[in-house]
């Protein structure tokens, strides 16, 4: 690419530009005013926009242990071409997270105190814990790819020798902080509205980031071949249609399962009379629902739906958002009435949360561009092997031909 | 538990004349807040409020629990139960996450949101006074003794005779005693808790026990965990490696 090419306005650039300007300015005033004068949080609503985005961040990551626990765990090699787009989507999701975890500390100065202040009692001890150790397995998965561009071949073979127990160590730490972060309600009893409050939000929290992860990656699948054209060398990406149908069956299978457990939950809690309360908090829970969970079973039950790309793409928007609407219904909208103030995020919250989103898409494409993020060159697993992908590679876009 | 002390508030002789809410900001060097100290809540600068209801009077503070919601959440363990049963808050190990303020049943902790280096700011039971032998500050401001500092089964003994020698007088409950696995600062009234804007739906289980459930599953989780995914991972390399040599031996035998 030619400096001009990178130096013409196109509208997306101009309005990057204008997010992470205004970001900028809002971070500077965050950490220089504090958290009352730039935010809308108060003593009733400790929590807000940052931590709600921090649970969809991490849900919106789990592909990162899912495919590699796919491909390298039980070797259906079929899957191959996903693992390093969900290792990067799942290291730059985690970036973001922290970056916010941080602005959102009241003291941020002192960030690495839970290194060496330990309270085991505490459910946000372990999920630091098992960020800290789940971002060193993404980086870890990932360095083959980046020593494989500039050619240091020694460090890849110890990564080789210890990838496996890496990826064993990833799957379990991801299933530990990814269920945790429904675990941090469970002490609010009282104060989260009973349609999300429940002693198995932990296992819901994990059944939907399974669903939402794997819908982020098929997402970004057809938003990187519609976004890259020949030019750039994508002309070589291994996406075949037949892997993201695979993937959106293990998606059906998962919203099934999360939706069997609320219908469980619901009747076991007789919690059943709450879905005819007419309430702001009932409008929500059948939006996310509706969008998350019904809309995407219903598509994905048909046979010729779920071979057609428009459609996986639709529903995996649908399941994207569903977990969006969830997380924030857990964080914000459910605990609205025990709080008793309506919090909207403030500009300045709404300002950093997406120039970070803006700056993760930006070095998401900067990196899937230079390195081998969709073409996977590993030649241990030959194309024949069984379960390989069969069908012609997936054409996505009409300049893609 | 015996030797930890803490203090009974009895509503039917409060007067509400705020003395404890001066000698509060006294003692804790706390600026004003509110001309009208009826009117005052809680907040970074205000640990304990006088409300009215009509004509009773009664109080809101830390209700010092027996096992703290905020305690059991701070990740850096910030905030302590001191040995005299108060729970008291450290600002310099504190990161300012806030799950304790979202976490406390009563929701009492308050944040200093307008400052840069903001500490959580609650009622600590005047731990260092009671440590060096004095009184809580409100206990002693009170004219009326309406709140009275002691041990704790001391202070259970007299809610509970108060209680039963005029029941007419009082709302049979001692509330505090058991709410949310109970605490330190217990409070009898003429009137059901509900009315005078107490959390009155709490279990009586401590609020940490909720968590716990969920937390002590977690080696199990993580070695049941490895050791299924270690075992998938030969039984499927294995699975692999047959269906190959299976396909590599019919193709010879074909030929
Ligand atoms: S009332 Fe709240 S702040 Fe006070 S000890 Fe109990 S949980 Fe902590
Ligand atoms: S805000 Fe401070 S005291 Fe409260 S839980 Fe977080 S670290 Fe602990």
């Amino acid at each position: 690419m030619k400096i001009n090419d990178i130096l013409k306005p196109t509208f997306w650039k101009v309005v990057s530009v204008i997010i992470v300007t205004m970001g900028l300015f809002s971070t500077y005033y965050r950490f220089s005013r504090g958290l009352g004068l730039t935010t809308n949080l108060h003593d009733s609503v400790p929590w807000g926009l940052w931590i709600g985005f921090d649970f969809i961040g991490v849900g919106l990551a789990a592909a990162g242990f899912t495919i590699a626990a796919t491909v390298h765990i039980f070797h259906i090699h079929k899957y191959e071409p996903l693992v390093r787009p969900a290792i990067l989507t799942a290291f730059l999701g985690y970036l973001v997270v922290v970056c916010l975890l941080v602005v959102d500390l009241g003291r941020p100065e002192n960030f690495w105190h839970p290194l060496v202040m330990w309270n085991i009692h505490s459910v946000m001890f372990e999920i630091t814990w098992c960020l800290i150790c789940y971002t060193t397995v993404l980086i870890l998965e990932f360095a083959p790819v980046v020593l494989e561009k500039f050619k240091i071949k020694a460090p890849i073979k110890y990564l080789k020798i210890i990838s496996i127990p890496v990826v064993i160590a990833g799957v379990i730490f991801s299933t530990l902080h990814q269920s945790s972060f429904g675990s941090l309600y469970l002490i609010v009893p009282g104060k989260l509205h009973p349609l999300w409050y429940s002693s198995l939000l932990p296992v819901h929290f994990y059944i939907s980031c399974i669903a939402a992860g794997l819908s982020m990656i098929i997402f970004e699948s057809f938003l990187i071949a519609r976004a890259f054209t020949k030019e750039d060398g994508f002309h070589h990406t291994e996406l075949k249609m037949d892997i993201l149908s695979g993937a959106s069956f293990a998606v059906l299978i998962a919203l099934i399962a999360g939706f069997l457990l609320k219908i469980y939950d619901f009747i076991g809690n007789g919690k059943l009379p709450l879905l005819t309360v007419p309430s702001t908090e009932t409008y929500f829970f059948y939006l996310e629902i509706l969008i998350g969970t019904l809309v995407p079973i219903f598509l994905l039950s048909y046979k010729k739906l779920i071979e057609d790309k428009k459609w996986i793409y639709l529903t995996s928007i649908c399941v994207i958002s569903g977990l969006i609407l969830n997380r924030l219904n857990v964080s914000i909208t459910g605990l609205a009435s025990s709080s008793g103030v309506n919090y909207f995020p403030s500009f300045d919250e709404i300002n950093i949360t997406m120039m970070l989103v803006v700056l993760a898409i930006f070095a998401f494409r900067l990196i899937a561009k230079n390195f081998d993020v969709f073409v996977s060159n590993e030649s241990e697993h030959s194309v024949n092997e069984n379960g390989t992908a069969k069908s012609k590679q997936i054409i996505l876009s009409e300049r893609y031909e | 538990m015996l030797n930890e002390t803490g203090i009974l508030f009895d509503i039917t002789l409060c007067e509400g004349c705020g003395a404890c809410y001066d000698m509060c900001k006294e003692v804790n060097n706390l600026p004003e807040t509110n001309d009208d100290y009826l009117k005052d809540h809680l907040s970074d600068n205000t640990f304990t409020v006088v409300e009215e209801y009509g004509e009773i009077y009664t109080r809101k503070l830390c209700m010092h629990c027996n096992e703290p919601a905020c305690v059991s959440v701070c990740l850096v363990g910030a905030i302590k139960k001191s040995s005299t049963g108060a729970v008291v808050y450290d600002a310099d190990k504190c990161i300012g996450c806030r799950y304790c303020m979202q976490a406390c049943p009563h929701s009492i902790p308050r944040y200093e949101w307008g400052l840069t280096k903001p500490r959580i700011r609650k009622c600590n039971l005047c731990d260092d006074r009671v440590k060096a032998g004095k009184l809580p500050g409100c206990v002693e401001a009170c004219p009326t003794e309406a709140t009275i500092f002691g041990k704790m089964d001391e202070l259970i003994e007299i809610a509970k005779k108060r209680l039963k020698s005029d029941p007419d007088k009082y709302y049979q409950h001692i509330y505090g005693l058991e709410e949310a696995g109970g605490g330190h600062v217990l409070i009898i009234s003429p009137v059901p808790f509900e009315q005078l804007g107490y959390v009155s739906k709490l279990t009586n289980e401590p609020m940490p026990e909720f968590t716990m459930r969920a937390m002590e599953k977690i080696p199990s989780v993580a070695i049941g965990g490895g050791l299924f995914l270690s075992a998938m991972f030969w039984l499927t390399k294995r699975k692999n490696e047959l269906a190959k040599e299976k396909k590599s031996t019919n193709g010879k035998e074909s030929i």
